[in-house]
């Protein structure tokens, strides 16, 4: 449903099936289809998590660990049943990939969660699809029921003397159950709180069981690398960062879409030329690099190369690779306010910096943007989101935080044209409308 | 109580994919609020006795999730993105559009019962934005004047 777009400087490795009809397994067959989990079949399963180790994969939900290393946190034996989960509860603002993985090529998620069961000797999965994603969920019962029916998951797959089965799990709208332990918490039929670690998933998950839980996307990518071979895969990006990702381009751009880029892409030529550039002849003004929780990039820090380690160094995040970009016309203080709302929103309320820092500060923001702030405001804006920073049990505090801090730090002089009463210098009319709601 | 045998069937395999009875509860609340219109006190008894719980930790459990509602909705609920990718491109404008074109406001529900107007958080189509969802339809690169063709829409379809 969701248009697709192209680009000449696209390397097209999990996106190669999009459109090819590949949600029919048998066409999804003559694409390679399950050639990489037989071939997976017939490795050890430390040749598997050593291949994807060497591949250089790193999470694709936004934190960037290895793959391969997290698979080997997984006890060889366990007393519990061990579990692979897919994390496909996508939910981070500007990000839209996990979507379009599962509207064309479920099969390919499906595939690279029995290589991750193989991997860590796991002989049960489960695939998280967010509620709003119903077209997606009933997508991927049908791919899971025709595997099924082919003999590719059940008992004895492939006729290799290993049992299988994957089943599909909905969530009902939350966006804090894309935080791993939260995800667990959720397909246990409970609130969506998150769990104190250690233990991490890995050695007590679901039901207790070791537990590896890998983003979509990431999952996606596995068939490719056991047929491809790390090797290729890892020069595909740049060093310690292998591969590919889709990029979501989103914003104030010509040509907004989910194109796949080598990982190392430089964000510069992303924005301008993949992206085609701010339309209305405006000019840049920010750049929101991998989702809503990481934190903005001024105009002058984007000549970066798109790889985990780099744009780590330049003060952000990869995160979960949704790219916002913010034309001249924008207003921080609002962009922060609605960052803030969200979050506000999707705080659970386990952890009271976060409940109450969320809360404070968009009853700050709001009233700031609608001209009622003082100087004060600003340095309590920040102090306020410092505060909430590394003091909860999930990263949903930090990702509210971090954002909040960037914002105020890299754009004190459009905090400041708010004060004293000021309408908001980018739209005096909605600020007009917010105030009476302060009184 | 009764659900379609379509839910039926699914309920009775879901129950299958799991160790404990209860982590059928989240898709079971959606598609039994799909098939009811909401967590009416009915479905709520019927579920907590059917996955061996209490109606109070049912009740946590929809409280949490913001798609799950225990007040009926109209039969086409409006669902604004306003989040940030969509700000950027028209989303307020469209909630505002859609708020006077329906004359009700955040939550809210026509007096004929018809449409539900809802601002919600990402619905993960931020390359496609400014986006809705009408139920579980998704529409993108909207404008004011797309969505009035597709609120007309809703109308015809129940009309004929």
């Amino acid at each position: 449903m969701a248009t697709l777009v192209s680009h000449p400087d696209e390397v097209r490795v999990i996106s190669k099936r999009f459109g090819q009809g590949a949600t029919d397994i048998d066409r999804y067959l003559q694409l390679d289809g399950y050639k990489a989990v037989q071939k997976a079949l017939a490795m050890q399963p430390d040749a598997i998590i050593n291949e994807v180790k060497n591949s250089g994969l790193r999470g694709r939900g936004g934190a960037g660990f290895s793959t391969g290393m997290k698979w080997s946190f997984v006890p060889k034996q366990s007393a519990k049943p061990k579990y692979v989960l897919c994390n496909g509860d996508e939910s981070e603002p500007g990000t839209c990939k996990d979507r379009l993985i599962f509207e064309h090529d479920p099969h390919s998620v499906i595939e690279g969660v029995m290589i991750a069961a193989l991997a860590v000797g796991s002989h049960t999965g489960y695939i998280y699809i967010r509620g709003e994603y119903r077209y997606l969920s009933v997508i991927m019962q049908k791919a899971i029921k025709d595997a099924y029916a082919k003999g590719f998951l059940g008992k004895n797959i492939f006729g290799g003397g290993y049992d299988l089965d994957i089943y599909w799990h909905g969530g009902a709208g939350a966006y804090e159950v894309g935080e791993e332990s939260a995800l667990m918490e959720s397909l246990e039929g409970k609130r969506g709180i998150p769990r104190i670690r250690p233990p991490f998933p890995a050695v007590v998950g679901l039901w207790g069981g070791p537990t590896v839980i890998n983003n979509a996307e990431t999952l996606a990518a596995v068939p490719h690398i056991v047929l491809g071979g790390a090797d290729w895969y890892a020069k595909l990006g740049t060093p310690k960062n292998g591969g590919t990702r889709l990029f979501c381009l989103a914003g104030n751009l010509n040509k907004p879409g989910v194109y796949e880029l080598p990982m190392g892409y430089n964000l510069k030529k992303m924005i301008y030329e993949v992206g085609g550039g701010i339309p209305h002849g405006r000019s840049l003004k920010a750049v929101v690099p991998g989702g809503s929780s990481t934190p903005v990039l001024l105009p002058e820090e984007i000549d970066i190369s798109m790889d985990f380690d780099s744009v780590a160094k330049a003060g952000s995040m990869l995160g979960s690779g949704g790219v916002v970009v913010l034309d001249d016309t924008a207003c921080v203080v609002k962009f922060a306010l609605r960052t803030m709302k969200f979050y506000r929103h999707e705080s659970c309320g386990w952890c009271i910096p976060c409940r109450e820092g969320t809360d404070w500060l968009e009853k700050t923001l709001t009233r700031f943007h609608a001209g009622a702030g003082t100087k004060k405001d600003i340095d309590n804006i920040y102090y306020l989101a410092e505060n909430m920073l590394g003091k909860t049990f999930c990263p949903l505090g930090d990702a509210a935080a971090m954002p909040t801090m960037a914002f105020v730090k890299k754009f004190r002089k459009e905090f400041e044209d708010h004060l004293e009463g000021k309408p908001c210098p980018f739209e005096p009319q909605s600020s007009v409308e917010q105030l009476p709601l302060l009184a | 109580m009764r659900f379609s045998d379509e839910f039926e069937a699914r309920f009775a395999e879901m129950l299958t994919h799991y160790p404990t009875r209860r982590s059928a509860l989240v898709p079971t609340l959606l598609y039994a609020q799909d098939e009811v219109g909401f967590m009416s006190d009915e479905v709520v008894a019927e579920l907590a006795q059917r996955l061996d719980l209490t109606e109070l930790e049912v009740r946590n459990v929809i409280s949490y999730y913001s798609m799950l509602t225990t007040k009926p909705r109209g039969k086409y609920n409006v669902q604004v993105c306003t989040n940030i990718a969509c700000m950027l491109r028209g989303g307020e404008e469209l909630f505002n559009h859609c708020r006077k074109r329906l004359g009700i406001g955040h939550k809210g529900t026509t007096q004929d019962g018809l449409f539900s107007l809802e601002e919600v958080e990402c619905i993960g189509a931020c390359s496609w934005a400014p986006a809705v969802q009408v139920n579980y339809d998704f529409h993108e690169n909207l404008t004011n004047g797309k969505m009035e063709q597709i609120l007309d829409e809703c109308k015809k379809k129940l009309n004929d």
